[in-house]
C-alpha cells in the first residue's frame, strides 16, 4: 500500500503506509494531528459527538469519525469543526445560529451538530429532525438547536466550503488494479469487484469492511485486532444501483442512505423504514450487502427485502449463485455463506403491497425491538399472495409460514387478520431481552398485522402522523 | 444593566468553533500515562486468585496497581466515598457489583490500557447476588438501621375513616446520565504536591479525597476543572475514583496520569438515579381532598451509600409536592442492592417524591371521575398573602403577619410564598387546557387506535442543601489597573450557564457590560472549602459570594474617589462603563488605574451563606429550605393503543425563575429539563439482567431523548416576579426544578391510556412508560371492555 490521502479542512493530507489500517479517523484527529474539537461520546457511533463531514464526488455527507477507519478516507475530503470556520476565523451561518439561538449549553455535543448541520447545509436538506437524529444532546432538549438550524437555512453556503468541490483524486476515480498485500500494515484495497473476488478467494480468512458501521465496534469496544482486512470502498462498480423489469439490482456497497432515495417513489414503506435506519451518519456509511452479510437478527432491511421477495446474488471467484434471501439466514448469525464468498448484490422487485413496522424504545435512531413486514395482495376482496417477514421475533430475520398460510385464500376480512394473529404465534417463539419482552414482542408482531389492516382500510394507525 | 439580559452562554463561540476545552484536549506533559480500571466480572463474590501477568505483558503496559500495592504503598486503599468512607478504590477481596474495579492498568495510551485490562486472569467465588427490592427487604439489605418514618397527624386513621380510600404499588425506574462528556480526571505530580484536573462538580470533595488518600494536607493538593460537559449530579461524587486513581498512579510512577472512562465503562461503573417503588394508600372525600395518606418509599441504593440518605430524604421532602396534606406518614427504606451505587442526579431526590403524590392525585381523580386538574387545585396549599410575593425590597414582615395560618408542609415549615393557584390559573387559560382537553375526547371518541391524552402538573421545590452547612459559597475578584476584571468563585460550570450568570452580577456591581468580565476555571486554590454545584444551588449561592467581592472592590473605589471630590462614598455611581462622581464622569478603567496608584487593593474576596434555614433530619423537622421555586406544564401526548409506541405532541410551561439573571439561559434550562425529566419516564430503561449485569450500558440500548422526541410544539414562558426571598437579583434557583415538569408527560400518557378502556379500571401504568409498558396498561384497561 501506498498510503493514503485525503483532504483535512481544504489542505492535501497523507498518512503514509505502516498506520494501521483500523485506526479510526478520530482517534487520529484527536492523538496525532491535535485536532481536539471533534469529541468523543461513546465511541460507537450512536451519539453523533465525532461528526465530521466527508465529500467525495457524489457529495457531502455527515459520518461518525469514531467507527471510521483511516483506510475509508482515500481520495475523499473530510472537514472537522476546525475547518467549518473560515481559515481568517470568521463562522459558518450554522455556527453563528446556535450563538444566538442558545443551541449549546455544555458544548460536548455541539462540534458534532455543527458538522451534521453544515452538512445539511451544504445539501439544501431541511428535514433537520432526520438530519440530526444521530446528535445526541443532553442539555438543551433540542428545541434551541433546532431553531438555530432553520435560522441558518437560507444562508449562502460559505466560499471557503466550496473548495472540497474542486479536489481531484485520480486514485479513487481510476478504478485499477488491487493495491496491497495484505496484513496489519498494508490492507488489501481491490479496486473493482473482479479483483475482490480473487483477492477473497485466495484471503478467505479476512475480515470485509464496508461501511464498517458494525465492524467498527469490534475494534473500539471488543478491541479486536482485525487482520487481515479487505476495504470494500474503493470499488466503484460495487456501488452500482441499476433498474430492469425483474426490480432494482443493488450492488452489495450501497449505502442505506442512497437505498433510501432509490426506492422513495417504488417503495415508499421501504424508504420510511431507512428514514428511521439508524441516523443520517450510519445510513451513510453503511451498505445493503453490510445489513445483510452480518446476519444480526435485528438489522432492519432484511425482513423488508424478505417480504418484499429480494434475491441475493452471492460470488466466490468467478462462482456466482443467486438465492432468496430468506434463505441466506440459517441460524442465529449463521449463514448460507461459503468461505471466499460474499455479497455482490441484491436483487429488490417491486413490491406495491408493502407495509414496513419498526418498533423501538425511540422512534430515531435506535435498534428494532422488533421490525414487520408484510407484503400482501388483495384482489377482489380476497387475499391472493402474502409474504411477512420479522426481525426481533427468532435468531434471524425470518418469513411467517402459518401466519401467510392462514391468510392466502381467504377474505380481506378483520376476522381473517384474527386468526392469522393466532397464527403468528406457531411462526415465532422470540426472546426477552433489554430491548423487548417475549411477551411484548408477540403481542405486537400480532397487533401489526392488524396494524396492517387498519392501515390498508383508511384508519390512522401511526402517532408520527398525528398533530397536536 | 447586565442583570437580565438574554446574553448567550459565555462559551458559546468557542462551543460551536469546537475550541472550547474539555479536559481530555488539555495537552499534558511528556510523558504522560493513561489508566483504565480492570473490571469485576461477576457481581458478587470474592477474589480467589488473580494472575496479571498475561495483562503486564500486553503492549504498552507500564504497571498495575492492585489494592494490594495500595496498601503496600499508602497503608490503605483509598476510599472514594463522598459520605461514609464505604467505597475502596479497589476492591482488596469482597465484590458488591458487576464492574467493581479491581485494579487499575497505568499503560502509554488510553487504547493500552483498555486492551490489557481485560487480559487478567481472575477466578472468583461467586455468591447470590441481592438485586431486587423484594430480595434486599428479605435479607435486611439495607442503610441506616431501619426505614426513616416521618408523619403529621394520624394517617392510618384519616385513611380508614375517610369516605374513599385508594391503594397502589407503583414502580419508577431509576435514570443514567448520559453526560456526553464522560468521567475524566488527570493527576500532574508538583514539587511539594498533586495538581489535578477533574471533570467534577466538587473540585473541594475530590481536593479532599486525594488528600486524604496521598496523605497530603487539603493546602498541598490543587484542583482545577474549567468545563465539564454536562453533569446532571452524575460528577458530584463519581468522579473521585478516576482522580484518586490518577494521583496514586502519579506518585507512584512520577509521570502525569490521566484517566477517562470508555462510555461502556462510564455506565458499568458510575451511578445513576435511584429507582425505588413507591407504595402508597390514601383515603380522600368527595372533591379529591386527601385527608389521610401513607407513602412506603423503597429505593434501591446500590452497593454503597454513596449519597442515597439525602437524596431518599429529599423525595420525602417533595412527597407534598404543592398539596397541603394533613395527616401524612412517609417511610422511606433506603436498600443495599449489588448494583452500581446510584447516586446524584438533577432534582436529588425530588423527582420520585414528586411522582409518587401526583400517581395519588391521578388515581384519586381516577377513582371519583373528576378532572384531575380539579383535584390537584383542591389540594393546593393556600396562596400566599399576594401572588407573586413580595416586590424587591419589600419588608419581609407583611406577608408573615398575615392574619390566617399559614399551612405548613409535612416538615413543618411554612408554605409562605405558594403561587401555584394563580400561576396555574393563568399556565391553564394559556395552553388552553380545558378546552382542548374536550377536543381531545371528543377526538379519541372517534380514533379506534390512537388515543391522545393531555395533563397539567404543578411543581414546587425546595431550594437549599439539606445538609445545612453546605450552603455557603466563596467568591474571588480582582481588578486589574486596565479596568479588567478576574472573577472566580467555587461554582462549577456544566453547561448550566453559571459563569455567565455570575459574571453578569459582577458586572452589573461594576457598572460593566458581562464582557468584561473575565471568567476562569474553578481552583481550589482560588477559593477554597467549597460546595458541590448542586440543589440548583449555583447561582444563588455563587453570585452572592461574588457580589461581595465586587461590592467591596467598589466600594473601596467609590470611597477613593469620593475622598478626593469631598462627596459622599454613596453618592459615586458605576454605570454604562463610567464611574459618576460630583458632576464629573470617567472611564472605569481610568478610575481603577488612579486606585492602583494610589495604592488600594482591588482585590477581594466574597463569602455568602444562606439565611433562615435550620433543619433537624433526625425528626424531620425544620426550615429546609430558603424559598421554594414553582412551576408547571401542560403536556400532550398520543399513544398507539396497538403497539405502545407514544410520543409529546405539545407542551405548554410557565415556569418561576423569580426575576432571571438571565431569561434565555433560564429558558433553556426548562427545555432541557423538561426534555431529560420526559425521558427518565419514557424511553431511559435501565435494564438489569438476572446476574445483575447491566445490559442497557451503552446508547446503543439506552434511548435518552432524540431531537424528534421533543414536543412539535414548546411553548415556555417564565412568570418573572421577584424572589420574596433577597436572592441575589431576587432571580431562583433553576437547575432541577423544571425537570419535574416531565413528569406532565407521563400523567398524560396515563390518560391517553385510560382512554382505551371503559373508564372502570385504572391504567396503574409503570415507569418509565415505554412502549411495552404503555401496552401493557392498555390491555390492563380493556379486560373489561
Amino acid at each position: 500500500m501506498t498510503g493514503i490521502s485525503f483532504w483535512l479542512n481544504g489542505s492535501e493530507t497523507h498518512i503514509p503506509a505502516g498506520e494501521s489500517p483500523t485506526r479510526t479517523l478520530l482517534d487520529w484527529l484527536r492523538e496525532v494531528r491535535g485536532l481536539k474539537g471533534t469529541k468523543e461520546g461513546c465511541n460507537e457511533g450512536d451519539c453523533g459527538a465525532c461528526t465530521v463531514i466527508l465529500r467525495d464526488k457524489t457529495g457531502a455527507r455527515a459520518v461518525n469519525s469514531c467507527i471510521l477507519f483511516l483506510p475509508q478516507l482515500d481520495g475523499r475530503a473530510i472537514r472537522t469543526v476546525e475547518g467549518i470556520t473560515s481559515p481568517n476565523g470568521q463562522m459558518h451561518p450554522v455556527q453563528q445560529a446556535m450563538i444566538s439561538h442558545h443551541g449549546s449549553q455544555c458544548g460536548f455535543c455541539t462540534p458534532g451538530f455543527i458538522a451534521s448541520m453544515t452538512a445539511a447545509h451544504l445539501n439544501g436538506d431541511t428535514a433537520h429532525d432526520d438530519t440530526l437524529a444521530g446528535n445526541l444532546c443532553r442539555c438543551t432538549g433540542y428545541a434551541p438547536i433546532i431553531r438555530a438550524a432553520m435560522a441558518a437555512e437560507s444562508a449562502p453556503i460559505p466560499d471557503w466550503l466550496e473548495k472540497d468541490v474542486d479536489f481531484i483524486c485520480p486514485k479513487i476515480s481510476s478504478g485499477g488494479e488491487a493495491e496491497g498485500r495484505g496484513g496489519q500494515t498494508a490492507p488489501l484495497r481491490p479496486r473493482n469487484t473482479d479483483a475482490l473476488a480473487a483477492l477473497y478467494a485466495a484471503t478467505p480468512e479476512a475480515t470485509l469492511i464496508a461501511g464498517a458501521t458494525d465492524i467498527g465496534l469490534w475494534v473500539t469496544k471488543q478491541l479486536r485486532a482485525l487482520n487481515p482486512v479487505i476495504f470494500l470502498n474503493g470499488i466503484p462498480d460495487l456501488q452500482e444501483i441499476t433498474e430492469s423489469e425483474t426490480g432494482l439490482r443493488l450492488g452489495a456497497m450501497v449505502t442505506i442512505a442512497r437505498l433510501r432515495e432509490a426506492v422513495q417513489h417504488s417503495h415508499p414503506a421501504l424508504a420510511e423504514l431507512l428514514r428511521r435506519f439508524a441516523s443520517a451518519q450510519i445510513r451513510n456509511t453503511a451498505t445493503i450487502g453490510g445489513n445483510i452479510a452480518n446476519g444480526s437478527p435485528i438489522g432492519d432491511s432484511p425482513p423488508a427485502l424478505i417480504a418484499a421477495g429480494a434475491t441475493l446474488h452471492l460470488r466466490r471467484g468467478a462462482e456466482r449463485r443467486a438465492l432468496p434471501l430468506e434463505d441466506f439466514f440459517l441460524d442465529y448469525r449463521k449463514q448460507d455463506r461459503r468461505p471466499g464468498e460474499f455479497v455482490e448484490a441484491i436483487t429488490l422487485p417491486p413490491a406495491p403491497d408493502l407495509s414496513c413496522y419498526k418498533l423501538s424504545k425511540r422512534f430515531d435512531q435506535d435498534i428494532s425491538a422488533l421490525c414487520g413486514c408484510f407484503n400482501i395482495t388483495v384482489t377482489d376482496g380476497r387475499i391472493t399472495a402474502a409474504r411477512i417477514a420479522f426481525g426481533g421475533m427468532a435468531g434471524i430475520p425470518k418469513r411467517a409460514p402459518a401466519t401467510e398460510a392462514a391468510l392466502t385464500g381467504s377474505l380481506w376480512s378483520e376476522a381473517t387478520i384474527r386468526v392469522a394473529m393466532g397464527a403468528l404465534a406457531k411462526d415465532y417463539q422470540p426472546l426477552s431481552d433489554m430491548r423487548a419482552s417475549a411477551t411484548y414482542r408477540l403481542s405486537a408482531a400480532q397487533n401489526l398485522l392488524l396494524r396492517c389492516f387498519y392501515e390498508r382500510a383508511g384508519l390512522e394507525t401511526s402517532v408520527l402522523r398525528v398533530a397536536p | 444593566m447586565s442583570i437580565g439580559k438574554p446574553l448567550p452562554h459565555d462559551s458559546a463561540p468557542l462551543h460551536v468553533a469546537g475550541t472550547a476545552r474539555y479536559l481530555d484536549d488539555i495537552p499534558l506533559p511528556q510523558g504522560a500515562l493513561h489508566l483504565a480500571f480492570g473490571l469485576a466480572t461477576i457481581t458478587r463474590g470474592r477474589v480467589d486468585r488473580i494472575d496479571l501477568a498475561p495483562v503486564l505483558a500486553a503492549p504498552g503496559v507500564v504497571r498495575v496497581i492492585t489494592a494490594e500495592d495500595l496498601v503496600t504503598e499508602f497503608g490503605a486503599v483509598p476510599d472514594c466515598s463522598p459520605s461514609t468512607h464505604d467505597e475502596p478504590l479497589l476492591s482488596p477481596d469482597a465484590i458488591h457489583f458487576h464492574g467493581q474495579p479491581l485494579f487499575i492498568l497505568v499503560a502509554e495510551s488510553h487504547l493500552d490500557a483498555r486492551r490489557a485490562a481485560r487480559l487478567a486472569r481472575i477466578d472468583y467465588r461467586e455468591e447470590a447476588p441481592i438485586l431486587t427490592i423484594e430480595e434486599a427487604l428479605a435479607a435486611g439489605s439495607r442503610f441506616e438501621q431501619g426505614p426513616v418514618i416521618w408523619a403529621r397527624g394520624d394517617a392510618a386513621a384519616a385513611i380508614a375513616t375517610a369516605p374513599h380510600r385508594i391503594g397502589g404499588r407503583f414502580p419508577v425506574g431509576g435514570q443514567e446520565h448520559f453526560y456526553l462528556e464522560g468521567q475524566i480526571a488527570a493527576a500532574l505530580p508538583q514539587e511539594d504536591g498533586m495538581h489535578i484536573l477533574s471533570s467534577t462538580q466538587h473540585p473541594s470533595e475530590i481536593q479532599h479525597k486525594v488528600a486524604h488518600a496521598l496523605h497530603l494536607p487539603m493546602a498541598a493538593v490543587r484542583v482545577e476543572t474549567r468545563r465539564m460537559g454536562g453533569g446532571f449530579g452524575g460528577k458530584e461524587s463519581q468522579g473521585n475514583a478516576l482522580a484518586i486513581a490518577c494521583a496514586v498512579a502519579a506518585r507512584l510512577t512520577g509521570r502525569a496520569c490521566k484517566m477517562r472512562y470508555d462510555r461502556d465503562d462510564d455506565m458499568v461503573i458510575t451511578g445513576k438515579r435511584h429507582d425505588l417503588e413507591i407504595r402508597y394508600e390514601a383515603g380522600f372525600d368527595d372533591q379529591g381532598r386527601v385527608l389521610g395518606l401513607a407513602f412506603t418509599h423503597l429505593f434501591r441504593c446500590g452497593w454503597s451509600q454513596d449519597l442515597s440518605l439525602p437524596v431518599a430524604d429529599r423525595a420525602m421532602l417533595h412527597a407534598d409536592n404543592c398539596y397541603f396534606l394533613p395527616a401524612i406518614r412517609i417511610e422511606s427504606h433506603r436498600l443495599r442492592t449489588n448494583t452500581a451505587s446510584a447516586t446524584a442526579f438533577r432534582g436529588f431526590g425530588g423527582p420520585q417524591g414528586m411522582i409518587g403524590i401526583e400517581r395519588v392525585m391521578d388515581h384519586v381523580a381516577f377513582a371519583l371521575g373528576r378532572e384531575p386538574l380539579e383535584v390537584r387545585r383542591a389540594n393546593f396549599y393556600e396562596a400566599a398573602a399576594e401572588p407573586g410575593g413580595q416586590p424587591p425590597g419589600a419588608p419581609r414582615s407583611i406577608s408573615v403577619k398575615r392574619k390566617r395560618t399559614v399551612q405548613k408542609t409535612p416538615y413543618h415549615m411554612p408554605v409562605e410564598d405558594f403561587v401555584g393557584h394563580e400561576l396555574v390559573a393563568r399556565l391553564a387559560e394559556s395552553a388552553g387546557y380545558l378546552a382542548r382537553k374536550a377536543e381531545i375526547t371528543a377526538w379519541n371518541a372517534g380514533s379506534k387506535v390512537l388515543k391522545r391524552g393531555i395533563a397539567l402538573v404543578p411543581v414546587k421545590f425546595g431550594i437549599s442543601f439539606t445538609l445545612t452547612w453546605l450552603n455557603q459559597a466563596g467568591a474571588l475578584v480582582h481588578l486589574y489597573q486596565d479596568g479588567s476584571v478576574h472573577l472566580n468563585h467555587g461554582g462549577t460550570e456544566m453547561g448550566q450557564g453559571l459563569n455567565q450568570k455570575v459574571a453578569q452580577v459582577v458586572a452589573e456591581v461594576f457598572g460593566l457590560e458581562a464582557e468584561g468580565i473575565r471568567i476562569t476555571a474553578t481552583d481550589t486554590a482560588k477559593v477554597p472549602n467549597t460546595s458541590a454545584t448542586a440543589a440548583s444551588s449555583g447561582s444563588d449561592l455563587n453570585g452572592m459570594a461574588a457580589r461581595e467581592a465586587a461590592l467591596v472592590i467598589r466600594g473601596r473605589l467609590a470611597a477613593f474617589l469620593a475622598e478626593k471630590h469631598q462627596v459622599a462614598p454613596g453618592s459615586v455611581r458605576f454605570e454604562g462603563g463610567l464611574v459618576r462622581v460630583a458632576g464629573e464622569e470617567y472611564p472605569f478603567a481610568r478610575v481603577a488605574a488612579w486606585a492602583y496608584q494610589a495604592r488600594i487593593s482591588l482585590s477581594s474576596t466574597g463569602y455568602y451563606a444562606t439565611p433562615k434555614i435550620t433543619w433537624d433530619r433526625v425528626k424531620g423537622e425544620g426550615r429546609p429550605f430558603l424559598y421554594f421555586a414553582y412551576g408547571a406544564a401542560v403536556s400532550e401526548v398520543v399513544i398507539d393503543s396497538l403497539t405502545g409506541e407514544n410520543r409529546i405532541l405539545r407542551a405548554d410551561i410557565l415556569h418561576d425563575t423569580g426575576s432571571p439573571l438571565n431569561p434565555a439561559i433560564d429558558i433553556g434550562q426548562i427545555e432541557g429539563a423538561y426534555v431529560q425529566g420526559a425521558g427518565w419516564l419514557t424511553t431511559e430503561e435501565l435494564v438489569w439482567d438476572r446476574q445483575g449485569r447491566l445490559m442497557t450500558h451503552a446508547p446503543s440500548t439506552y434511548k435518552i431523548p432524540a431531537c424528534s422526541d421533543r414536543p412539535r410544539i414548546f411553548n415556555v414562558e417564565l412568570w418573572n416576579r421577584p424572589n420574596p426571598e433577597a436572592t441575589v437579583g431576587r432571580s431562583k434557583a433553576v437547575g432541577e426544578p423544571p425537570f419535574m415538569l416531565g413528569i406532565s408527560v407521563f400523567t398524560a400518557l396515563s390518560e391517553a391510556v385510560a382512554a382505551c378502556g371503559a373508564g372502570r379500571i385504572w391504567p396503574d401504568l409503570v415507569a418509565p412508560a415505554t412502549p411495552e409498558a404503555v401496552l401493557a396498561a392498555v390491555e390492563r384497561v380493556r379486560r373489561d371492555v
